[in-house]
């Protein structure tokens, strides 16, 4: 995934000349094509997120349209004020990838581990979240982002994720995916969570539920809009996502629903990383099963929710 | 304890001449601001009411009627909380009519008291929170040299903003890519809002601090016309390599009570009579020439 978000970038520089590659003091040989090609537009400019965030601001005073690379976890702690003051307030076209959302770098410990990146994000006003949930998403909204309004942030996996996003879909940022219908029960998912919202499912299916799979890859803005059509009517809504309990897209989803006062609102639920800190390490996957963001859990969630009987 | 008080006797190096007309005159127009909100840095604008002064009357080529050309000089008040200063510069340029200082920090005001892009004629960021102006600073130089156009970008730093990380994050971008177009003007009263820079943070040797960072530098009295207009006439100071104006200063510049005072950084519930004597002491050090 970050190999398609980052040729996405070097595509959009052939594309278009306000294109600019910042990257802080990331992997050599990043983007050797890009530099080869357009060396002046070119920046890797050191371990300095916050003063990389200004310059790219000051560029994007400009009319130039800066595309920053660097781990997600420096890119949206490390220099957050300047994102929110220098771009967002400024109102201006300042592209944030961030490599290794959410706990992909669980072998570096809890120092790397970006679990409260989009509750960062969603925070600021004006910004725009990606969380694709592979590659083929990955270029889909890249290829988007050139004359999207305002900064942007991209979450990156880890890469060599399982496609699960359907090319023939429609796939526009801001809009919301129903990858599989459901009259039961209704799963929210974004970024890579897409594939564990997809087994449960699967899983669901096979007991007699089933529960439709909304992916949002947009967090914010959010689809309020679909996210209601698809809630309306299912008894269950269960959210799924690598990400801290507090702030991300199950908290995005508590506000739509809270506040939609369905006439008879589905039972609730978050499915994320317990509030906290992680200090084991090991892989992805094996944080995610110890912190429950599973399909078991994702399912399990479903059917307790829907044995609740009516209060 | 009490943060140790420097007073204008223990500064050296500094101009001691009278203020002329226009910087008296200056000055009461930041009283008179202040005097509609009862409030705001005052000591941190006195402090830099020359510097904007020759900026703006003899240097930076800037058009009130068109301040978005694009070969317009960029100037960035990095200590937006200077802002005053400012506004007071901005109105005499034409920017926006005088009328708008009297609203200053009211609701729905063009003006309060940290300056925004997008709101004030003339204002090229929003600033406010110290150490960002540099880096976006280093963009806009950024900007002028990969399209080869060849307006200056100034950013006024403060000298407890370069407490700040990000201000010398951005001064190692800046040499690495020699920009040339690129100028830092230093307030260095000394005094930072909790006491003397020397105190809390010491930035001792500053010059040679900006000098090692690959900067060409210069000191000047900050209040000093014509040793300004000498030093700011002489830009770049040096070729591929940014440029540094450390400029000694007095905060508080041009009222005694305030020269030097921690505790006129910033001030609210300022009343009519503290505004009266203000006034009074501001006049009473006025030579009456108009060195310009």
């Amino acid at each position: 995934m970050r190999k398609a978000c980052l040729e996405s970038i070097h595509e959009l520089a052939r594309r278009d000349q306000r294109v600019l590659f910042f990257g802080s003091d990331i992997g050599a040989g990043t983007l050797e094509g890009f530099r080869t090609e357009f060396p002046a537009r070119f920046f890797m400019e050191g371990v300095s997120e916050a003063n990389i965030v200004g310059v790219m601001s000051g560029l994007a005073m400009n009319g130039w349209i800066p595309y920053l690379n660097t781990l997600a976890v420096f890119l949206t702690r490390r220099c957050y004020e300047q994102t929110l003051l220098d771009a967002a307030m400024h109102r201006l076209p300042v592209r944030l990838c961030g490599s290794g959302g959410g706990v992909v770098y669980a072998p570096l410990g809890p120092t790397h581990l970006a679990f409260e990146d989009l509750a960062l994000m969603r925070a600021i006003p004006g910004m725009t979240i990606l969380a694709p949930c592979d590659a083929g998403e990955m270029r889909r909204l890249m290829a988007q982002t050139l004359d999207w309004e305002g900064p942007v942030y991209v979450r990156l996996a880890k890469g060599g994720d399982a496609v699960v996003s359907d090319a023939a879909l429609p796939c526009r940022i801001g809009r919301g995916v129903l990858m599989r219908g459901g009259a039961d029960a209704l799963l929210v998912t974004t970024g890579i969570t897409a594939q564990i919202a997809l087994a449960a499912h699967a899983q669901l299916a096979r007991d007699g539920i089933a529960a439709g799979v909304l992916h949002l890859h947009t967090v914010a803005p959010l689809d309020t809009a679909l996210l209601l059509e698809s809630a309306a009517g299912v008894r269950a809504v269960v959210s799924v996502e690598e990400h801290n309990l507090t702030g991300g897209l199950g908290s995005a989803v508590a506000e739509v629903l809270a506040e939609a006062n369905l006439p008879r609102a589905p039972r609730f639920r978050r499915i994320a990383l317990a509030d906290g800190f992680h200090p084991e390490y090991g892989s992805q996957a094996s944080l995610l099963r110890r912190g429950g963001v599973t399909a078991e859990a994702v399912a399990g969630a479903v059917l307790t929710l829907l044995e609740t009987k009516e209060g | 304890m009490a943060p140790a008080m420097i007073g204008p006797q223990a500064k050296r190096g500094e101009s001691r001449a009278a203020l002329d007309a226009r910087s008296a005159h200056l000055r009461r127009a930041i009283l008179d601001v202040v005097r509609s909100a009862r409030r705001g840095h005052v000591g941190s604008a006195f402090s830099i009411v020359e510097i904007l002064r020759v900026l703006y009357d003899e240097i930076l080529r800037v058009d009130p009627a068109h301040p978005d050309r694009h070969d317009r000089d960029r100037f960035i008040l990095s200590k937006g909380h200077g802002c005053l200063a400012l506004y007071v510069q901005l109105a005499e340029r034409g920017f926006f009519p005088r009328e708008a200082l009297a609203s200053f920090c009211e609701d729905g005001s063009l003006l309060g008291g940290h300056p925004q892009a997008g709101k004030v004629p003339g204002v090229e960021a929003s600033t406010g929170s110290l150490g960002h102006g540099l880096p976006v600073g280093v963009g806009i130089a950024l900007h002028g040299k990969l399209t080869g156009r060849d307006f200056r970008t100034v950013v006024l730093l403060g000298d407890g903003e370069c407490n700040e990380g990000s201000v010398w994050e951005a001064a190692l971008c800046a040499a690495k890519h020699r920009l040339e177009n690129l100028v830092v003007l230093v307030d260095y009263n000394k005094m930072q809002c909790y006491a003397a820079t020397a105190e809390v943070l010491d930035l001792e040797p500053l010059a040679a601090k900006w000098r090692s960072f690959g900067f060409a530098v210069r000191e000047v009295d900050g209040h000093a016309l014509p040793a300004l207009r000498r030093a700011l006439r002489a830009l770049p100071f040096a070729a591929g390599r940014p440029s540094a104006l450390i400029c000694h200063t007095v905060k508080g510049r041009g009222i005694a009570r305030c020269e030097g005072n921690p505790h006129w950084h910033h001030k609210s519930r300022i009343s009519d009579a503290e505004l009266g004597e203000l006034e009074g002491e501001l006049e009473a050090g006025r030579d009456g020439r108009c060195a310009s």
